[in-house]
Order: structure tokens, then C-alpha cells, then sequence
């Protein structure tokens, strides 16, 4: 990664009474065994990552494995037991309370699971708070909270209260309110979990949307695979406060590191997740092609033209044939067979 | 749920088979005490020997005395100090006074320059009216056109206009007070554990016990018996205000750090606004209890409606004395609606059509120019603002005429009624309750606490009732415990039955609920009036007006506990073949009992602050020792006596308290 804007270091969140004792030379070493027996909860333990600019960085695990906990370090929200938040290559909690509160007023936008919106301001209102906090003059912050509010596709509803929305469009405000600073980085703590699942779809498409339109870096957290799959570059599994594994949802499935993640992924939508590179058999001698399909495409992208035809496919990349894939590779991937032959 | 015993302790359930056990053998140790004929025990154990008592009250009174004589903090005296403070706070009161009342000016006696007359009556129902539909609409504005039309035609108008000022100018300076105290408590621990204490005491001390150091310290006059009230109200507020703010989301905290907010944004523009309907309810509890004070301390002198009723019953003139108590009424209905009405105007949707939304502020502007040029009139042309007399309405003589047939035609039953209580119930407890012997119940208190909260409470318990058998004060405070002790329980016995009956029947309920929010809204003062009427003074008197007074959290508790059980479990009763009776008695009872147990707290502490106010007919116990201590000005037996009744106050709230948490725990309730 050439220029993390995010990054931390053995960081670890304990909770309980004088957590500092599980600290030794920086680091919490303990197992969480060892730490439990002593009356310590550890939320977080020794995650090590760093999140590049511009990349859509999802972390999941079960409900309790940290997740929150993580994310409100990496906001600076809570302050790590050990370790080291670096944002923009600066320690987070090593900075004057000035300068903290400038970064979050300039650079950080954060949505919540909850919505968390003000009961008490209007939807109006409620977008332009972070605005008006800043002391921006009333005309200028209306004027960038109603730009948010269109963004978002509510417009005609700035004067309606949070109460009179409903979730969907609570989080469209929690989202408009969250962008209105033009933040650099973008942390969305579960924002989905509380919609029902057609709404939680369309609000994906929503984060899809904004995030091709303004190319944010965005920590994104859920518990829910899927939704990981649509939206990630890449995916952080967390399990008991650890960082199971980190990559790509192929990298992920191909390549689970341990039976927690395969479990996690096995359910997964392969067909959207898999690339014709990782299903494809070596060419041999076959040239009659049914035609072609780019190395990086989804098999869901393609899988219906395989089926179709009783000849091959070719796997192309730079314009060279680097594979094939046919109809057997499509019910591999479909029961979940890994093909032993795959490059 | 689970019924069984989920976290018990061991041990506790070992003890259990001999537990059962303690309290029949308690009653009956007791019962033999009090039975055994005079001289059987030793005499310091039935009476506290005046050798051993502690003379708290006069080195009090010395202290106060020290205090305000030639105490100095160097540049300035405590006296410069207080009579500062007691200075400030009398503007405001001034000033709402002036306005509503006594005309504003300047200069006292003949040379006094008038600038305009208080605000008229019609002005005053004008503005009245508007702010009410403001605030609740039409439905608000017709009461309060209702209302304040009788404080008008029924000759009411100046005195409730003077009790009216002092409950404004009390309550909002008991609700900001209040607000930023309860925000230091969240703020900051240790000013939370400094004050919860005093909060408890402040509450459960009668206000005649604080009104007389006030005085002493603020000089006489109505900002003392102001700032009593204030004192005494604001301990909901500031409860409130921690509870409310402590339950705003943590996310909307998180909100408030992640968009940069400095700590007074966070406070003024995030957490109090979104606490907002909560705080309004505490506004509200302070509004009825400034109210409640402002009627008791007006009956010392400083004017209004109090003192209307209390002038009236001195002359035996009931039907005054009904009317200037039905106006208490009526100004305790209005306040308790229109702070009803703001606490849920944030929650209601506000108008979205541009149109009426229009037409509704055009109408209220209009209002409010048409009352104030109506006051301008008023002010250039004086004799038009006084209400006419010839169309002044008075009931006072049909009820006096109504009260004289009772008496006549029901004196007979009244009296026997009076006499069977007398001598069944009254007479027989007091004594039960004067010969116990002052050890022993020292003992009874101590045992119940380390029963039912561990060694702590017990400490607790027995050092509080130590500290009332030290001061000397034993009999007169047995006398308040048997008093208070029979109108709880026959307040309790009313409320869990009214209470279980009601709660599975909504239109019954809605009825009850009706009569006990009316109950819970009049000042404690109201209550003695039609029952003087009927039984004179007296003990069973005051008996009837605490249960009155005391009755409602019975009521209202047990039912929402038994309403409250969840709807699985009585289906399940049914499926088990549960009559009706069954799952009341089997299911919903058990389970209601926390909740009936917190229900009878309440009652204990109305009942207590009931005490003072029952002095009035001439009960003999603590209340009677406050008050008179006020009328003598003996600060010092004012302060202790005033202890003791919040001692006794907070002992029943802790042993309850422990109960209550108890079977909670044995239900597996518990959190
Ligand atoms: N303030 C706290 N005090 C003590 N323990 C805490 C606190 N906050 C979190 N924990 C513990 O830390 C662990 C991780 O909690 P966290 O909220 O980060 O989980 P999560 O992955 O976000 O779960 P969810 O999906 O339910 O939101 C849990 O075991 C939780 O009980
Ligand atoms: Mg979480």
C-alpha cells in the first residue's frame, strides 16, 4: 500500500478495571483466556491493518467480536488500551484536543447504526448540525445541507422531523448529515443492520452510488457477508477481537486462512464473487472457442453465455488466452467444488 | 422469565427454612413487650432517659445565632452575604408580582409613582387563552378560558395572581437551578455523591422545617419562604435532569465528538434539546411542588390564596374558605395541563400547512396585541380594570348552607362514624404504639434492615433512629409513626384493591386514572378543607386527609404492576387451567409485588410530607413540633424536629427500597 490514510499498530482495547496491566512493551500479549480469568474484557486484541485513500474497506465478524470497538478507535472515539491509530501517518490520541476536534470537523464523517439523529431539528436541521458546529454562517450551511439532502433524494422533506421518516430514510439523513463536511474519510458502523432487507439493498446501491460520485475512503462495518461482497475492495474478518483474515472476497473464499473463515464465506454468492481467473482450466489443446470473457469478470457476468454453448470459453487477459472455462467449471463453482486443475 | 431463584446466594437459601420464621417470632415478642405490665422492664429501656438526651436543637439554635450575629468572612459578613443573595432573588419575584398583581411603580406608601396598573383580569384571560392554544390548542384554550374565568367572576382574581406569581418566578428559577445542578452531577462524580444525599433529606423533611432557617437567613419576607420553596422543589428537577441526560444514546455522544463539538455545544445544542420531554416532566413535578409550597409558606403571611383559606377556616366561614380552595384547584389544573401540554409539544408534528400555519400565528399575534392594548387602556383609564362587582358570583353561601345540613341532618352519623374509628382504631394503636419500648423498636429496625439489605442498612436504620431517641423526641415521634403508620396501610389496603381491580378493566382504569391524576394534582393543603368540613379537627381527620392525600402512587402502581404481566405468562396460566381468581393471585400478584412495594413507598413519603400540613387540625406529633417550633421561631427544635420526620421518611424508603429489590430478585426479575 503506497499512501495509507489509516492505519494502526498492535492495537488493542481491553475493557475493565485498570486495563493497563495486560500491557507489556506496548503490546497486549495475553490470550484472551488469560485476560478473562483477570476480569479483562478484550473488545480488540493486537490488530495490525492500514487502509489505503480511496479504498471501500469493509470489517465483519459475528455480533461481540469488536467490530464497533475497532472502528470507534480508528474514529478516535475511544482511546486503544495499546497500540498506535495513525491517520495520515500522525498518531491519533498523541495530538492536542484542538487539533482532534479540527480533524473531525474537516475530515471525518461518521454514519451510525442507530441513526443517531437530533429529535429536536429537522431533517434540515439535523444534516446541517456538523456545519453548524463549526460556526458556519446559517445562510452557507443551509445551502450545503440542502446540496446533501438532494444527493441523498430527499428533497421536500427538509422540514420534516426524524420522527416522521421512516428508517430508510432516517439513514439517508444520518448519510447526508455525515457527508456534509466533505469528509476525506468515511466510517459507517453497521448503517444497514436496522432496515428490512429490500431497503437495505436499495441503501447499498445508495453507498455504491455516492462512493463512484465522490470517492471517499470508507470503513464500512457489518455483520452480514453479503452486503460485505457488494460493497468491499477489500474485507477484514474478526473474530474475539482479532483480525482473522484480510482480503478480497475472492482471496477470502479461495483461500479461507482458518476454519472460522471458511465457515464465515461458505454460504457466500460464489458466482458474484469469483473471477473467471479462479475457476478457469488450463487451455491445452483446444482452439474452438465459443468466445471470450475477461480474466477479472465475475462469473455471474458470463455463466448464462457458458451454459448455452456445449464449446469452451476463452479466459483472456491483455489479449492472450490464458485459460478456458465451460460448463463444468459453471456447476463447480455453483456446488462449490474447487477445481483441482485451477491456475 | 424464569420464576426460579436465578443468582441467589447459596447461603441465603440455606437459611431460608428458619427465615420464615423471624418475623411471626418479631410480632410476637413484640406483642408480648407492649403487654407486659409496667415496671417489668427496666425503665431507660420503655422511656429514653432524659439524662442521655443530646441538646442538638439549642446548640443549633446557638450556631444560626453565632451565624448570623458575627460570622464574617473578613470583608463582609455572613449577614451582608445572605441578605445580598436574598436581594437578587427578589427581583424577579418583584417584578412578577408587580406585573401580575400590585401595579408597577416605584416608592412605597403616599409617594408612591405608579407607572401602569398590574395586568387587568381580561387582558390577562386574553393572553391566558392564546398561550394555551399555542401550547395544546383548543382544547387547552377552552380550559384555560374556563379556568381563569373563574378565578374572575368567583372574586378570586387578586390573590390567585399573587399565588401565581410566586409559582412562576419559584419554578423557573427551581427548574434552571435545578437543570445545571443535575448537569454538574453528570459531569462530575463527586458533586453527584455530594448531593444525592441532601437530595433525599431536602425531599423528605417537611418545608416548615427549612422554611424557619431560611427566614433567619434571608430575612423575613416572601423571598425566604421563596427560596424554601425552592429548595424543596427542586430535588425532582435535578433527578431528572441525570436521569434524562444520562439516557440520551451514546451514539448521539459520539455524534457530538466525531463532528467536533466543544463540550458546552455538546451540552447545550445536543444533549439538552434531545432530553428535552424528559426535562419538561421534571419541570412539571417542580411547577406542582412550588406550587404546593408557595400555598403552605402564603399561609404564614405572605398573602394569596393560602392565606385566603386559611383566614376562612379561622372564621369558620366554610364556603369561603371552599372557594379559595376550589381556586387552588383550578390554578393547580391550569399549570399541570399548560406544563403538560409544552412537555409534549416537541413530540407532536408541528403544522406542515403554510396556510393555517399562517392563520394560526396571525390569530396569536392578534391576541396578544389586543390583550396588551387592552392593559394600556387599562393603565390610562384605571377604574375599567378591576372585575365589576355587580357581576361578581359567590357560592359561599349555598355551601355554607349545604355543610349546615350535614351537620344537622348526618350529625348523628358522622359522629358515631368518628367515635367507632376513634375507639377501634385510633385510640388502640396509639397506645400499642406508645408503649413499645424505644430499645426494642431500635432493634426491630435494625434486624429488618440487616434482613433485608445487609449490615450497611442496618447501620443505617438503627443510627437514624438512635439519632431521634438522642434528641428527645421518642414519644412525639412514635406519635408520627402511628399516625403516618395507619394511613399507609389503609392507604395501601385501599390502593392494591382499587388498583388490582381496575387493572384489567380499561374503562374502569381510565376513570380511576381521572380521579387519582385530580388527587395528585391538588396541593397537599386543599385536602383538609371538606373533610374539616364534616369531622373537625382532629386525629381521624388528618387520618382521612393523608389516606386522601397518600392514596394515589398505592393505586397507581399496583396496577400498572398487574396490568404489566407479560401477556405469555397469563395465557400460559390459562392453558394450565388457572381460574381467574388463580392467576390473579398465583401469577399476577407475586409478580406485581416489586412494583406494588415501590407503590406503597410513594405513599409513605406523601403521607410524611402530608404530617405538616395536618398540624393545622391539631395532631400532636412531629409535624405539630415543626410548626409550632415556626410560630416561636426556635430555629433549632424547628431543624431537629424536622430531621426526625425525614429520618423516619428515609428508613421506610430504604427498608422498602430493600424489599422491593428482594423479591425482585428472588422472582429472578432482577437486573
Ligand atoms: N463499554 C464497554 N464495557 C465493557 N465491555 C464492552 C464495552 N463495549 C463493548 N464491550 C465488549 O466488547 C466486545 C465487543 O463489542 P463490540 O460492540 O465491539 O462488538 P460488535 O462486533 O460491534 O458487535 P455488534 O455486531 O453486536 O455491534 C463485546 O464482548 C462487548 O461485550
Ligand atoms: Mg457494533
Amino acid at each position: 500500500m503506497t499512501d495509507p490514510i489509516l492505519a494502526c499498530r498492535n492495537v488493542s482495547k481491553l475493557f475493565g478495571a485498570d486495563a493497563g496491566r495486560a500491557v507489556r512493551d506496548g503490546r497486549v500479549t495475553a490470550g484472551a483466556a488469560e485476560l478473562a480469568a483477570v476480569g479483562l474484557i478484550p473488545a480488540v486484541l493486537d490488530v495490525e491493518l492500514s487502509i489505503g485513500r480511496g479504498e471501500t474497506f469493509v470489517i465483519m465478524g459475528l455480533s461481540g467480536s469488536g467490530k464497533s470497538t475497532l472502528v470507534r478507535c480508528l474514529a478516535g472515539l475511544a482511546q486503544p488500551t495499546a497500540g498506535e491509530i495513525l491517520f495520515e501517518g500522525r498518531d491519533l490520541f498523541a495530538m492536542s484536543e484542538a487539533e482532534l476536534i479540527r480533524i473531525r470537523r474537516h475530515k471525518m464523517g461518521m454514519v451510525f447504526q442507530n441513526f443517531a439523529l437530533l429529535p429536536h431539528l429537522t431533517v434540515l436541521g439535523n444534516v446541517a448540525f456538523p456545519l453548524d458546529v463549526q460556526g458556519r454562517p446559517r445562510a452557507a450551511r443551509e445551502a450545503r445541507a440542502r446540496e446533501m439532502i438532494s444527493l441523498v433524494g430527499l428533497t421536500g422533506r427538509e422540514d420534516h422531523f426524524p420522527r416522521e421518516l421512516s428508517g430508510g430514510q432516517q439513514q439517508r439523513v444520518g448519510i447526508a448529515r455525515s457527508l456534509a463536511v466533505g469528509p476525506d474519510l468515511w466510517f459507517l458502523d453497521e448503517p444497514f443492520s436496522a432496515l428490512d432487507p429490500l431497503i437495505r439493498r436499495e441503501m447499498q446501491d445508495e453507498v455504491l452510488r455516492l462512493q463512484a460520485l465522490l470517492k471517499k475512503t470508507i470503513v464500512f462495518i457489518t455483520h452480514d457477508f453479503d452486503e460485505a461482497v457488494r460493497v468491499a475492495d477489500r474485507i477484514a474478518i474478526m473474530k474475539d477481537g482479532r483480525i482473522a483474515q484480510i482480503g478480497t472476497a475472492e482471496e477470502l473464499v479461495l483461500n479461507p486462512a482458518t476454519d472460522y473463515v471458511r465457515a464465515f464465506t461458505r454460504d457466500a454468492p460464489r458466482a458474484k464473487i469469483l473471477t473467471a481467473r479462479s475457476v478457469m482450466a488450463p487451455v491445452g489443446e483446444t482452439t474452438d472457442f465459443a468466445g471470450e470473457v475477461a480474466a477479472g469478470a465475475r462469473i455471474a457476468a458470463f455463466a448464462h453465455d457458458v451454459e448455452q454453448s456445449d464449446k469452451p470459453f476463452a479466459v483472456v487477459k491483455d489479449g492472450r488466452v490464458i485459460g478456458i472455462v465451460d460448463r463444468l467449471a459453471m456447476i463447480d463453482v455453483l456446488v462449490g467444488r474447487e477445481r483441482k486443475t485451477a491456475a | 422469565m424464569s420464576l426460579t431463584a436465578v443468582g441467589e446466594p447459596a447461603a441465603e437459601r440455606r437459611r431460608a427454612p428458619l427465615g420464615w420464621l423471624l418475623w411471626p417470632a418479631l410480632l410476637a415478642a413484640t406483642v408480648v413487650l407492649v403487654s407486659l405490665p409496667a415496671g417489668a422492664l427496666p425503665a431507660w429501656m420503655t422511656r429514653y432517659p432524659a439524662a442521655w438526651q443530646v441538646p442538638v436543637a439549642a446548640e443549633i439554635s446557638a450556631f444560626m445565632r453565632w451565624l448570623m450575629e458575627s460570622a464574617t468572612f473578613g470583608v463582609f459578613t455572613v449577614r451582608e452575604l445572605t441578605r445580598g443573595i436574598a436581594w437578587v432573588l427578589d427581583l424577579p419575584l418583584a417584578a412578577a408580582k408587580a406585573v401580575l398583581a400590585g401595579g408597577i411603580g416605584w416608592g412605597r406608601g403616599a409617594e408612591t409613582v405608579s407607572l401602569a396598573p398590574a395586568i387587568p383580569w381580561f387582558s390577562a384571560l386574553i393572553a391566558g387563552v392564546a398561550a394555551g392554544y399555542w401550547a395544546g390548542g383548543a382544547r387547552l384554550a377552552l380550559l384555560m378560558g374556563a379556568g381563569l374565568g373563574y378565578l374572575a367572576v368567583f372574586g378570586q382574581w387578586p390573590s390567585a395572581m399573587v399565588t401565581l406569581a410566586s409559582v412562576l418566578v419559584s419554578s423557573a428559577l427551581g427548574a434552571a437551578g435545578g437543570l445545571l445542578i443535575g448537569l454538574a452531577c453528570v459531569r462530575w462524580r463527586w458533586v453527584e455523591r455530594a448531593v444525592s444525599p441532601l437530595l433525599d433529606l431536602a425531599q423528605t423533611m417537611p418545608v416548615f422545617a427549612y422554611l424557619l432557617p431560611m427566614l433567619i437567613l434571608f430575612g423575613f419576607g416572601p423571598v425566604s419562604a421563596m427560596i424554601a420553596t425552592i429548595v424543596y422543589a427542586m430535588p425532582p428537577m435535578i433527578r431528572v435532569t441525570t436521569l434524562a441526560i444520562r439516557a440520551v444514546p451514546p451514539e448521539i455522544r459520539e455524534l457530538g465528538a466525531m463532528t467536533g463539538c466543544t463540550r458546552a455545544q455538546l451540552t447545550w445544542k445536543m444533549l439538552v434539546p434531545s432530553a428535552l420531554p424528559a426535562l419538561m416532566v421534571g419541570v412539571n413535578q417542580v411547577i406542582m411542588l412550588s406550587l404546593n409550597v408557595v400555598i403552605i409558606a402564603s399561609m404564614i403571611g405572605a398573602g394569596g390564596l393560602g392565606f385566603d383559606v386559611l383566614a376562612a377556616l379561622r372564621r369558620l366561614d366554610i364556603g369561603a374558605g371552599l372557594e379559595a380552595g376550589l381556586a387552588i384547584t383550578v390554578l393547580a389544573i391550569l399549570l399541570d395541563r399548560f406544563a403538560q401540554a409544552l412537555a409534549t409539544k416537541s413530540a407532536r408534528a408541528p403544522e406542515r400547512d403554510p396556510e393555517r400555519a399562517a392563520r394560526k400565528r396571525r390569530l396569536l399575534t392578534g391576541a396578544f396585541w389586543v390583550a396588551a392594548l387592552l392593559w394600556l387602556a387599562a393603565a390610562l383609564k384605571p377604574d375599567i380594570a378591576g372585575y365589576p362587582e355587580a357581576l361578581r358570583l359567590s357560592t359561599a353561601p349555598y355551601w355554607n348552607d349545604l355543610v349546615r345540613w350535614i351537620n344537622v341532618t348526618f350529625f348523628s352519623t358522622l359522629e358515631a362514624i368518628r367515635a367507632w374509628a376513634f375507639l377501634n382504631l385510633l385510640a388502640p394503636v396509639k397506645r400499642f404504639a406508645l408503649a413499645l419500648p424505644w430499645v426494642w423498636v431500635v432493634a426491630l429496625v435494625g434486624i429488618a434492615g440487616y434482613r433485608l439489605g445487609g449490615f450497611r442498612l442496618a447501620a443505617l436504620t438503627v443510627a437514624l433512629s438512635l439519632f431521634i431517641a438522642a434528641v428527645g423526641l421518642w414519644q412525639v415521634a412514635m406519635l408520627t409513626v402511628y399516625l403516618c403508620g395507619l394511613a399507609v396501610v389503609v392507604a395501601a389496603l385501599i390502593g392494591v384493591a382499587v388498583g388490582v381491580a381496575s387493572a384489567t378493566r380499561p374503562r374502569l382504569w381510565r376513570a380511576v386514572e381521572t380521579v387519582i391524576d385530580l388527587l395528585q394534582t391538588l396541593p397537599s393543603f386543599v385536602y383538609l378543607i371538606p373533610i374539616v368540613m364534616l369531622f373537625r379537627v382532629g386525629d381521624f381527620t388528618a387520618l382521612i386527609a393523608i389516606v386522601l392525600y397518600a392514596v394515589a402512587p398505592a393505586i397507581r402502581y399496583t396496577a400498572h404492576g398487574v396490568a404489566r404481566t407479560p401477556p405469555a405468562l397469563v395465557d400460559a396460566s390459562v392453558m394450565n387451567g388457572c381460574t381467574r381468581r388463580q392467576i390473579l393471585t398465583r401469577v399476577r400478584l407475586p409478580l406485581a409485588l416489586p412494583e406494588i412495594l415501590l407503590g406503597i413507598n410513594q405513599t409513605v413519603m406523601l403521607a410524611l410530607s402530608m404530617l405538616v400540613i395536618t398540624a393545622l387540625v391539631g395532631t400532636r406529633d412531629l409535624g405539630q413540633e415543626t410548626y409550632s417550633a415556626l410560630a416561636k421561631a426556635d430555629i433549632g427544635k424547628g431543624l431537629v424536629a424536622g430531621l426526625c420526620v425525614a429520618f423516619i421518611g428515609i428508613i421506610a424508603d430504604r427498608l422498602i427500597s430493600a424489599a422491593a429489590e428482594r423479591t425482585k430478585r428472588r422472582m429472578g426479575l432482577g437486573r
